[in-house]
């Protein structure tokens, strides 16, 4: 038997899924045909099994959870809930001077979305519920004491402290995050853009016309743009990440070494780039490197240069000056983290190294960098998503400029996906593009999280440096 | 004897570069910063100095308009500050709470579906965040922290979603000994007691980092913090009403201004961020390590 179920789950996850179904469903039968009164009452009235055993407090809790949903798809969950397939037929129109008032899509979708997980959120307690009632049935039959209220209160501090400290956080994270995105990740697949804005114009689903948008190259498409940005992106984190990497740990080791003095005075000019606000320096930077800055204008003054050098307006100038300004906002991060690190390469390898004769550089290639390659792999595969999302550096820098016309969505030629949805959504309120963007950015960034997780040494070989 | 000092030659070689490399380095760092400070002093009162871009660093005649111009309640920047400050500090007293509750949980406690909320927070971790933004908006807007109200409401997204942030600080709760927990378990104390009485007080440097770095993000939020007020100049954060100037407005002649608030933003930001450099370092650096 137990091997069947393990050989099952071990299939796959579905069929293993519909078997925890099967099993619960039987077990809610099971309830119902052994419960006593007050059990079978609960099917109904959530807690009322508790209640009448007098553990109030549980009872009551749940009883007041029910209340509350009811309430809520009763006042207008349900309303919405039943328009979530047409998002709303009748638009707010004005008839003379008086307004009437129709559907509003972006309502229904947003409440219709917080009614279906009120839905499961109420099938959730129901089960719970019921539960906890056969506990106690079975608790009482086999001649047990039950908890009193008083332990109930104590085990939300004790036990079940987790429950207590995690309520506040995890509903947050609901309303505030999982929410917006799946409402989000709902709009990609209707077309609520500039034209359809409710409640005057309505949007409605349109299945994925906005991803066959996305992969297609005609003029008006979005693939060509899509496809340049995306490489830029991918380009722009690959360097922004290593270069600051190698360099970072180069200036750290600098640091180290053996007879330099004021090692913290360094390290504290470098590390100003941490703590002034970002948008104090990349703006300030961003106006040194402009045509009438302060560079170009020594540059002019000294007669090195005749005409200013575009840093901003040329394209592939702009992508070098803005992993060049990366670094020097990058390498002081490196330097704190590799400082630490460097301290626990075993000094007898560097010893052993030295007898035999090896220059520093070998020293650094083969000891420093693979050690430093293994101990903090996660952490740049961490730093390469950032890179992806790295929104600072761009929008402060250059906003997505120089501009082109070959792009369309508003692209720039330096933009990275996550601008170029920034701009979609605010320039253009172009939402159901925005929207797809945005999926791709997940895809985009948990395909690479997942593929490099896969192939880091550290995950590989937990072993190989201890 | 000969070796050694030919070492020793060779070593004080090896320093003389590298101490020029380290100058090198620093002024490239400290130039930018310097460059603020000096064209902060510099008049963008015409009949003074020229206001703008200019092509000459140390301006000809040191002045304090720019400052007087910032404090004298010709802008809302005193506001914009407040605003950004009293932000700041909720953000990071919240935020700090929260994250410890779910570090502590995660790390202490065993629960029925636990690796499944760590792995799916992971997930949601990788949506970009500027996509829920119109959403939120509208979320906001329905209890009315929006515009007049987007300082409560900054601080409300800001702190709902934190809990996310917990890696650093449960990978720090980790490294101490499950053992004490359970010796005080042993003797009566509930899981509520230890957390305060005894996990919390060993956790100072990652209270003080976790604190550190949620005091220090609103400074920076411009997107979303731009997009709540919207329109409405009293709710502005400084990052966005300055942004404002050097974008939008006319930078040429906001220039200097700019610069002068930047520097009133940046000095007391760096000092606190200097001084508490040491939990910084031992943040990341942790962080780093265990991913």
């Amino acid at each position: 038997m137990a091997n069947e179920s393990r050989s099952q789950t071990k299939k796959n996850p579905v069929a293993g899924f519909f078997g925890a179904l099967g099993k619960d469903l039987k077990e809610i039968g099971l309830t119902f045909k052994e419960g006593d009164w007050k059990t079978r009452i609960s099917f109904v009235i959530f807690g009322f099994g508790s209640i009448f055993r007098g553990l109030w407090l549980r009872g009551a809790g749940l009883l007041a959870v029910e209340a509350f949903l009811i309430w809520f798809e009763c006042s207008f969950g349900f309303e919405y809930l039943s328009k979530l397939g047409t998002l709303g037929t009748v638009a707010t129109t004005k008839k003379g001077r008086t307004t009437v008032y129709g559907d509003n899509s972006f309502l229904i979708l947003l409440f219709g979305l917080l009614a279906l997980f009120a839905v499961l959120a109420f099938i959730y307690v129901w089960r719970l519920n019921l539960k906890v009632s056969r506990r106690e049935q079975l608790t009482l039959k086999a001649g047990k004491k039950l908890p009193r209220n008083r332990d109930d209160w104590k085990s939300l501090f004790d036990g079940h402290f987790d429950k207590t400290i995690m309520a506040l956080p995890v509903t947050g994270v609901f309303v505030f995050t999982v929410l917006p995105i799946v409402f989000m990740i709902c709009v990609a697949f209707t077309n609520y853009d500039a034209n359809h804005q409710p409640p005057s114009n309505l949007f409605t689903w349109v299945g994925l016309e906005n991803f066959k948008n996305l992969f297609s190259f005609g003029t008006a498409g979005f693939g060509g743009t899509f496809m340049t940005v995306l490489l830029w992106t991918l380009i722009w984190a690959l360097f922004a990440t290593f270069i600051d990497y190698v360099l970072g740990i180069a200036v750290a080791i600098l640091i180290n070494m053996k007879g330099i003095r004021f090692k913290k005075l360094w390290r504290k000019i470098l590390v100003m780039t941490i703590a002034v606000p970002q948008f104090v320096s990349l703006l300030y930077v961003s106006k040194l490197f402009a045509s009438d800055g302060l560079i170009n204008g020594y540059l002019l003054k000294w007669g090195w240069i005749d005409t200013a050098i575009p840093f901003w307006t040329n394209p592939t100038l702009a992508k070098i000056t803005i992993i060049v300004v990366n670094i020097w906002i990058g390498i002081p991060y490196l330097m704190l983290i590799a400082t630490g690190l460097l301290m626990n390469i075993p000094e007898d390898l560097y010893e052993s190294a030295r007898i035999d004769g090896a220059s520093p550089w070998q020293m650094f290639r083969h000891i420093t960098m693979p050690y430093m390659l293994f101990v903090t792999g996660p952490f740049l595969l961490t730093q390469y998503t950032g890179n992806l999302n790295n929104f600072n550096v761009i929008f402060l820098l250059t906003q997505g400029a120089p501009k082109t016309g070959n792009l369309v969505g508003g692209a720039g030629r330096t933009d990275l996906l996550i601008t170029w949805l920034y701009k979609m959504t605010i320039n253009d309120t172009n939402y159901r593009m925005a929207a797809v963007i945005g999926i791709m950015v997940f895809i985009v960034t948990a395909a690479i999280s997942l593929v490099v997780y896969q192939m880091l040494p550290s995950v590989k070989d937990e072993e190989g440096f201890q | 004897m000969a070796r050694q000092t030919s070492m020793k030659k060779k070593r004080a070689v090896g320093n003389f570069f590298s101490y020029v490399l380290l100058i090198l380095i620093s002024l490239i760092w400290l130039f930018p910063f310097f460059g603020l400070l000096m064209q902060s002093f510099r008049s963008y009162d015409p009949a003074v100095e020229y206001g703008g871009m200019v092509d000459y660093i140390i301006p000809h005649t040191f002045s304090l308009d720019n400052y007087r111009f910032l404090f004298d309640g010709g802008t809302n920047y005193l506001r914009w500050y407040l605003n950004t400050f009293i932000i700041a500090l909720f953000v990071s007293i919240f935020n700090t709470i929260i994250v410890l509750c779910v570090s502590y949980a995660l790390s202490r406690m065993r629960f029925k579906g636990r690796t499944f909320l760590m792995r799916f927070w992971l997930i949601l971790g990788m949506f970009p965040g500027f996509l829920t933004m119109i959403c939120l908006y509208f979320l906001l807007k329905q209890v009315g922290l929006t515009q007049a109200g987007a300082v409560p409401g900054l601080i409300l997204v800001s702190v709902a979603s934190s809990g996310m942030g917990y890696y650093v600080c449960k990978g720090y709760f980790d490294t101490i000994p499950k053992a004490l927990d359970e010796a005080a378990r042993i003797d009566g104390a509930s899981r509520a007691r230890v957390f305060l009485t005894m996990t919390l007080p060993m956790s100072k440097p990652i209270i003080i980092y976790t604190a550190l770095v949620a005091f220090m993000g609103p400074w920076c939020d411009y997107v979303f913090a731009s997009y709540v007020a919207f329109g409405h100049d009293k709710s502005y954060n400084v990052a966005v009403a300055m942004q404002r100037w050097m974008v939008v407005g006319d930078y040429q002649g906001y220039f200097t201004r700019f610069c002068a608030g930047g520097v009133c933003v940046a000095v007391p930001i760096t000092i606190l961020f200097m001084c508490l450099q040491k939990y910084y370092v031992e943040g990341v650096t942790g962080g780093a390590v265990k991913g």
